[in-house]
């Protein structure tokens, strides 16, 4: 198990390091000159030979495109990501208060949907065809079409300006008013799971669908076992292994999905901040979270080919 | 019923009826109520692309001030935006944008892609080895982000919308491609070829583009309603087509301010967008099913 | 020796695509405490079909039980519900199957201990502890070597011929009156085959256990067998002790099976044996003819045969029965 691990990982962090560079190019291969944006948005200043070189000299952009990188990698070991092009501020410093609540509010998602549309599908799986079945499953396929920002401003239109149930938008921390953070955070992870719940419950049904016509299956049978039983200890594990690949994707949809939640729902997290950066064109946040994003989806694919080997038996030696 | 007869080899009941391959994949097919649902929305959609000019009652970029923010009326079928452009015409000349992207980016991908997962498929593991590394890098952004990225830096336009989404699609369609390869390349018939002297661009054209050809299809069209939903989020984001041009995701976003007095300016498109994305995924589901039920673990 | 399961006249039937496939047409047969019967025929005559049945383990969408008894200690098992109490009891506790895959009849994220274990807690009513080591007991029954280590291992950690006994042990493990297997060997190399069977031989007999051998190989028939029942076209066209179904074969399906099987003893002064097989394909049982179903492969037909509908089960000797209009006499109806 254990080389196993240690292949995935070297793999991994391979991946991470193409990534970064990837990073870094794509944004100096950039249409437009990062000094002229930078002297263009603080207008009082005038354009002067010696003070555009004396700018590149500052932000380092004068030396070749390697070094640079390097100092932007070494910059980032010490926890420098550099500043912003807009407000002159640390990026580290806006990264670290926004992390946190886009990692809360895209987690409880990602439990909710994951975990919930396990039992889901189980259950559409063995009352196939009744209408337990028909109706969660035409749930289900309503979920994996809806876009999530047009279910965030239906939800936001009915439960919050006509029902006045909830608060319109806005984050709080749990810690700070427990109410309030679970009423604003209700519709937000409702529209970030719900693609990841629909999947799964799917997928849930119809891998256990395929399961249970195994030959295994008709052994469980043969030995007198109750259909829960044969359900629970025999199908749902065999059935879970591609649930795992769908939970690896969902860590990436949810980090995607999380930029327009937090648009809509007026949430202070890096999927906000990514949206305005881009559009603002500020590119060290560009650089910041796009390297943010890449570790999450490495990291996350990482676990799942660990999981996989863990649930599978069959892939530890193999 | 034949005679039978002692020494003859028949047996003496007739052979049942071969159900054809063009049949059977039609039953199954246009069998589903929801594909047919499917196909009707989407032959609607396409008429309106086409006919656009005809059908929409105003010009989508006029803006009658007088009219601003009106409700539905009879004029105005689903009322007017804040400039008092008429939302019907604007969703009519909208469907036009979304098909248009839709169809040239996933044909783009799906040329780019398949050839770059077919040629890292066959062609040994070195070549493999850098196509896949980069397929990976690049799989590690989440579709819409990539997309998103790649549209905001190289700035708003059609041509720079569908640059972003076909980069975004391209991993995906060459890692299925080169799965596809891998397994395909094991069958006897491309040992057989190669046998016979044949080049690999030929046995890669002639035979395994054909065989993959169905969960192509499927994938294809499934991704037709995935690159609807990404255009029109970068779109609702802001970094889609330029302002003027009508495109649903925008007019969803627009319509956000003015959500509690006329939620229809962000329903109808919205309503439009999850119709069209629906209609793609069911035909999608139909075409996988009829072409394939194997795959419905997979895909 | 005292009867334990009297079949009679079972009918599963399943709905595909081209039309019902009736693949148990009619069957009857019964079964003694402690014998050894083989149930014989070609791919598709149903004699799979007909265990399952008795089992009540047949896919309910596609196919159902249509008619028939199953008497087994005083009871007709088809009136049980298939899901239901008294049937599960009966399903491993009672009578007990080995199937023909080994590589793909275990669960593969579960141990073998666990696989064998539950049968032990659910029949007879063991604790983890006592049922641990009740298993080990029978791994080593069944010539598992290291079997207290092995029991943690799992399925693929074992070769086919290793599976195929786990699974013996498994179906033995709370002694079964019955033990049904179907195409045990059918998968696996010669030698092994025969170890496995060698075993099965044993361990049946050590556990008391009447054993059915579902198999198209006459040669473990002949061999193992005690009585022989041979199915066609989903229905019993003979059956009868082994002895005298090899040594005087009455329907011409039979007849027609063993003259194609080659035998060592018959290698003549250097002139080649020819093998016979018999001609023809067998039915489809989609729309079935109601006169003989072997009509258009027999090569001794009577006038009789193409009128009157598929011959009943007669006696021809004692014990030995044929359905068949020119082996019993051609026209006692």
């Amino acid at each position: 198990m254990l080389t196993f691990v240690t292949r995935r990982v070297v793999l991994a962090i391979i991946t991470l390091f193409l990534a970064s560079v990837l990073v870094f190019l794509a944004v100096r291969w950039l249409p437009g000159d990062p000094i002229l944006m930078l002297v263009t948005k603080n207008t009082y200043q005038e354009i002067n030979e010696e003070y555009e070189q004396e700018l590149r000299r500052i932000h380092g952009l004068d030396k070749p495109v390697v070094v640079q990188y390097f100092n932007w990698l070494g910059g980032i070991f010490k926890g420098d990501l550099g500043d912003s092009i807009l407000s002159q501020r640390a990026v580290s410093e806006e990264i670290q208060r926004r992390f946190p609540i886009s990692l809360y509010v895209g987690g409880l998602a990602f439990l909710v949907g994951h975990i919930l549309g396990i039992p889901a599908g189980v259950i559409c799986a063995i009352r196939r065809g009744k209408w337990l079945d028909t109706t969660i499953t035409t749930m289900a396929n309503i979920g994996i079409t809806i876009p999530n920002f047009l279910l965030g401003i239906v939800l936001m239109y009915l439960l919050a300006f006509k029902l006045r149930w909830l608060p319109i938008a806005g984050f709080t921390w749990p810690t700070e008013d427990f109410w309030l953070s679970t009423k604003q955070l209700i519709m937000p992870v409702i529209c970030l799971a719900i693609f990841p719940l629909a999947g799964v419950t799917r997928q849930m049904r119809s891998s256990m669908l395929e399961v249970m016509s195994q030959d295994y299956i008709r052994t469980a049978w043969s030995k007198g076992l109750r259909e829960r039983v044969i359900v629970v200890r025999h199908a749902v594990k065999n059935g879970m292994i591609p649930i795992v690949t769908l939970a690896g994707m969902g860590v990436a949809g949810i980090i995607g999905g999380g930029a327009v939640i937090e648009t809509v729902f007026n949430i202070n997290g890096i999927g906000r901040l990514a949206v305005s950066a881009v559009i603002n064109q500020d590119y060290p946040y560009v650089q910041a979270v796009a390297l943010i994003v890449a570790t999450a989806v490495i990291l996350s694919n990482l676990i799942v080919d660990i999981a996989y080997g863990w649930i599978d038996p069959r892939i530890r030696y193999g | 019923m034949a005679e039978a007869r002692p020494d003859s080899l028949s047996t003496s009941t007739e052979a049942p009826p071969r159900v054809s391959g063009f049949r059977r994949f039609s039953r199954i097919f246009f069998g589903r109520r929801l594909v047919a649902v499917g196909l009707v929305i989407i032959s609607f959609y396409f008429v309106l692309a086409v006919f656009a000019p005809l059908i929409a009652p105003y010009d989508p970029n006029y803006p009658d001030v007088k009219q601003a923010l009106s409700g539905p009326t009879k004029q105005h079928l689903l009322g007017t935006d804040a400039i008092g452009r008429d939302t019907f015409s604007r969703i009519v000349y909208g469907a036009r944008t979304s098909l248009m992207i839709g169809v040239i980016v996933v044909a783009l991908a799906a040329i780019i892609g398949m050839t770059l997962g077919m040629i890292a498929g066959y062609l040994g593991r070195v070549v493999n080895a850098l196509i896949m590394r980069f397929i990976d890098v690049l799989m590690s952004f989440p579709m819409v982000l990539l997309a998103f990225f790649i549209a905001g830096m190289l700035g708003e336009g059609l041509r720079n919308v569908i640059i972003a989404l076909t980069v975004g699609l391209v991993p995906i369609y060459a890692r299925l491609m080169c799965g596809q390869v891998l397994s395909l390349k094991e069958n006897d018939y491309v040992l057989a070829g190669r046998a016979i002297g044949a080049r690999s661009i030929r046995i890669m054209w002639r035979h395994l583009l054909p065989n993959s050809l169905p969960t192509l299809i499927v994938v294809m069209t499934m991704m037709l309603g995935t690159t609807v939903l990404a255009e029109a989020i970068l779109s609702f984001l802001g970094v889609g087509i330029e302002p003027p041009t009508a495109a649903w995701g925008s007019m969803v976003n627009d319509g956000r301010q003015y959500l509690l007095s006329r939620p229809l300016l962000s329903f109808a498109p919205g309503l439009a967008i999850m119709s069209m994305v629906f209609a793609f995924n069911m035909i999608g589901d139909g075409l996988r099913d009829a072409l394939d039920p194997r795959l419905r673990g997979l895909l | 020796m005292a009867e334990l399961l009297r079949v009679k006249d079972l009918k599963t039937e399943f709905r595909t695509d081209a039309g019902v496939v009736r693949a148990v047409d009619g069957v009857s047969y019964c079964l003694d405490e402690k014998e050894i019967v083989a149930l014989v025929g070609e791919s598709g005559c149903g004699k799979s079909v007909s265990q399952l049945s008795v089992m009540q383990l047949i896919p309910t969408p596609p196919g159902k039980i249509v008619g028939g008894e199953v008497l087994f200690e005083g009871e007709d098992l088809l009136k049980y519900p298939a899901k239901g109490r008294k049937m599960r009891a009966i399903r491993g506790g009672k009578i007990a199957m080995v199937f023909q895959e080994p590589m793909t009849s275990l669960n593969p994220v579960l141990t073998i201990g666990r696989q064998i274990t539950e049968m032990l807690e659910l029949h007879l009513g063991m604790k983890r502890r006592a049922a641990r080591d009740r298993a080990i007991e029978l791994l080593r029954t069944v010539g598992i070597p290291s079997a207290d280590k092995r029991l943690d291992n799992y399925p693929h950690h074992f070769s086919g011929g290793m599976r195929q006994r786990v699974m013996i042990a498994i179906a033995l493990s709370c002694n079964p009156r019955i033990l049904i297997a179907d195409e045990p060997t059918t998968a696996l190399d010669v030698t092994t085959q025969a170890q496995l069977l060698e075993l099965m031989m044993q361990v049946v007999d050590r556990f008391g256990a009447t054993l059915v051998l579902v198999t198209h190989n006459l040669g473990i028939v002949a061999r193992y067998a005690q009585r022989i029942y041979v199915m066609y076209a989903g229905r019993i066209i003979e059956s009868g002790s082994v002895m005298d179904l090899f040594s005087s074969p009455q329907h011409p399906y039979t007849k027609g099976l063993l003259a194609s099987v080659p035998r060592l003893d018959q290698r003549r002064k250097g002139r080649e044996q020819k093998l016979v097989p018999i001609p023809g394909l067998p039915p489809n049982l989609v729309g079935m003819p109601a006169t003989c179903a072997f009509l258009p492969r027999c090569t001794c037909s009577l006038e009789k045969c193409r009128e009157a509908p598929w011959p009943q089960l007669e006696s021809v000797d004692r014990g030995h029965q044929v359905a068949c209009y020119a082996a019993s006499g051609g026209g006692a109806a």
